[in-house]
């Protein structure tokens, strides 16, 4: 069970040392991420087929030891990143830059990124709240370094907002870990569940809120939400993908965990759906005024981190379902985005709006690979977004409420206004003019990113890219087994006892795969 | 648990100065704010453990006596803070590289507010916002070699 963790350390320490051989570094890199597949899908299989796993590190009791737990939620989310991370590895691989400008005396990249897989990994299998902060430090600080790999004047300013951003919240997380700690005299999720419902509900609440702030800047939501569209673009194509795809729902998995498994849901109802109906519309409303294509697949990631809080809002087995059900497919759908925006760079060196056109002649196979996942993403019928929305839409109509109305009216606009925001983009970029038309007067922005334009992509970039595109449109296929594993998910999160049971009880021989 | 007086009011004042440095928009300030506050967000952790007691380590024979397990102090928190401390340590680090980097590019470690915005205000869009690759390169050339 261990097993993605460590293998991504030993992987980083490997191609620490193998630093000044790219190919090897190469090799180990796709190997480890390829075994952490198997492995998560293996943990996959186990937890649907024989429930949750539990183990606790070194020997020690449960409580004192390091605790890891792989129920349906935490190895459904992990299969999905590892298989991002894979796909955007292999893309990184073939775009042989990926920011290192070659004057660094190691090459960081690929220890860096297996870091971070290693950190999404414990954050995900994480059985305590404390173990959980580390997995978020882990993940957070190879993000720095990722997000201001090479040191250039644009990285270095992004960089500077995002990592103070996170700094602050990883001290909010902290102090709620604290607290907590203080007010329960544990942090192991198992036995929180039953000990905070033991405490005087303002106590309670105040802890909750806490810890949502910490997650919520995570998650992007939305008031807390403005760091994101300012940092992303700014980062290479291939780190820029993984941190969509990944980074924010880490964030949304620890709302589920904590919102629904250790907290009374209904406490902080009204106050979530808020937060969802913000996050839904002004980060749409953002997307729809960007004039850069990097800005605006930022923004719509921002806005459909709304969906997601929306399910969790809604509590109950059908609406974390839903969420869990659409945090896999935004995992997949926002990587292959950022995937195909890098294509889209790669080849004419720019993603202004204003500068890009008529791309569907150039490269049509990249205009299809930016059409799929993108009107996947505003829902059209038959594609996983269309699914997810529709499960949530029917999750929040069977609850009835005020606010559940106005969320699923909402998510409805929402949905419009993306279609709205990516065709715009999509007859910009790949319909109408030419390339490298009329350059917009207040656009002082230049291609400081990236390779040089002109460049055709390499074959394993567009493999990468197609290979994230089928896997997202090939969601739909198998939308309904996935449901029916989101709600096992959803089931597993919400039963405290279970859970208890698991972790409590005594370690499953069979739970080391 | 009834944290000491002193440990919480030297956590509030902490917390208080590091959240005024975190205000600034000066990158070195931030950094020491951070500094600041998470030894405040440390010592609440140790004000979380409870009243203070002898050390809790075992004896010889592997077992720690009765009457001592009762009052010693809470190893778990102690743990906490140990890895919360090794985290900040490796942040700080990474942030006093960035804010130096910046002091490098900028000749100033001042955070300034992103593009978009800065036009909007109607300040010149060359002045060291983003996108002005030829100030880095300048300033890169200059002395400032990436690393």
């Amino acid at each position: 069970m261990p097993l993605p963790v460590l293998l991504c350390l030993l992987g980083c320490a490997v191609t620490l040392v193998l630093g000044q051989r790219p190919r090897a570094q190469r090799a180990v890199s796709l190997t480890v991420l390829t075994a952490v597949v198997g492995a998560s899908a293996a943990l996959l299989v186990l937890a649907v087929t024989q429930g949750p796993q539990h183990v606790t590190m070194g020997g020690w009791p449960a409580g004192v030891g390091i605790g890891l737990v792989a129920d349906r939620l935490s190895a459904l989310v992990l299969l999905t990143s590892s298989l991002v991370t894979l796909a955007v590895m292999v893309f990184s691989v073939g775009q042989g830059r990926t920011g290192d400008t070659g004057t660094s005396p190691v090459s960081i990249y690929h220890p860096t990124y297996l870091a971070l897989t290693a950190g999404v990994c414990i954050a995900f299998l994480a059985a305590d709240l404390f173990n959980l902060y580390v997995g978020f430090e882990v993940l957070l600080t190879s993000s720095y370094v990722l997000l201001t790999l090479g040191g250039t004047g644009a990285r270095i300013r992004a960089g500077a907002t995002y990592v103070v951003v996170s700094l602050a919240s990883s001290l909010v997380f902290l102090t709620g870990v604290g607290l907590v700690y203080a007010a329960t005299g544990t942090v192991a999720m198992a036995d929180l569940a039953g000990r905070i419902g033991a405490l005087p509900p303002a106590v309670a609440t105040a802890l909750q809120l806490v810890l949502l702030v910490a997650f919520g800047i995570k998650a992007a939501a939305f008031p807390l939400s403005g760091w994101l569209p300012d940092s992303y673009p700014a980062a290479a194509a291939p780190v820029a993908a993984v941190f969509a795809g990944l980074l924010t729902k880490v964030g949304v998995y620890a709302i589920v965990r904590v919102h629904d498994l250790l907290f009374d849901p209904q406490t902080l109802r009204v106050l979530l759906m808020a937060v969802a109906l913000a996050t839904l519309v002004v980060g749409i409303l953002g997307a729809v005024a960007q004039h850069d294509l990097r800005r605006m697949v930022s923004f719509t990631l921002v806005s459909h981190i709304g969906y997601m809080l929306f399910g969790i809002a809604l509590g109950g087995a059908a609406g974390v379902a839903a969420a869990v059900f659409y945090a896999v497919h935004h995992i997949l759908v926002q990587t292959a985005l950022f995937l195909v925006v890098g294509l889209v760079e790669h080849r004419t060196g720019t993603t202004s709006l204003r500068r890009l056109g008529g791309l569907a002649a150039l490269t049509p196979g990249t205009a299809v690979l930016f059409l799929l996942p993108a009107l996947n993403l505003a829902g059209i019928p038959p594609f996983s977004g269309f699914l997810g929305k529709l499960a949530l839409l029917r999750a929040g109509v069977a609850d009835g409420r005020w606010d559940a109305w106005v969320l699923v009216v909402a998510a409805v606009v929402t949905s419009l206004l993306t279609l709205y925001a990516i065709a715009r983009a999509w007859s910009a970029v790949f319909w109408s003019g030419r390339l490298g038309r009329a350059d917009g007067p207040d656009e002082p922005r230049e291609p400081v990113h990236g390779p040089a334009g002109g460049e055709r992509p390499r074959r394993s970039m567009v493999a990468a890219t197609t290979g994230v595109v089928v896997a997202v449109t090939a969601l739909s296929l198998v939308g309904g087994p996935l449901l029916s594993v989101a709600e096992g998910a959803a089931r597993d999160t919400l039963d405290a006892q279970r859970y208890l049971r698991v972790v409590g009880g005594v370690d499953d021989p069979g739970a080391e795969p | 648990m009834s944290p000491t007086v002193v440990l919480t009011v030297t956590v509030a004042g902490l917390v208080a100065v590091g959240v005024y440095l975190l205000t600034s928009r000066h990158l070195s300030r931030v950094v020491l704010g951070v500094v600041v506050m998470s030894n405040g967000v440390n010592l609440l952790l140790i004000a979380a453990a409870g009243p203070a007691g002898p050390a809790p380590i075992a004896g010889p024979g592997g077992a720690v006596p009765e009457e001592e397990l009762a009052s010693a102090a809470d190893p778990l928190p102690q743990a906490f803070v140990l890895t919360a401390i090794v985290i900040t340590f490796a942040v700080t680090a990474f942030g006093l590289a960035l804010s130096y980097r910046l002091g490098r590019l900028e000749d100033d470690d001042v955070v300034h507010d992103a593009g978009p915005h800065r036009r909007t205000r109607g300040e010149p869009a060359g002045a060291a916002g983003p996108g002005d690759p030829d100030r880095d390169e300048r300033h890169e050339r200059a002395g400032g070699a990436p690393r």
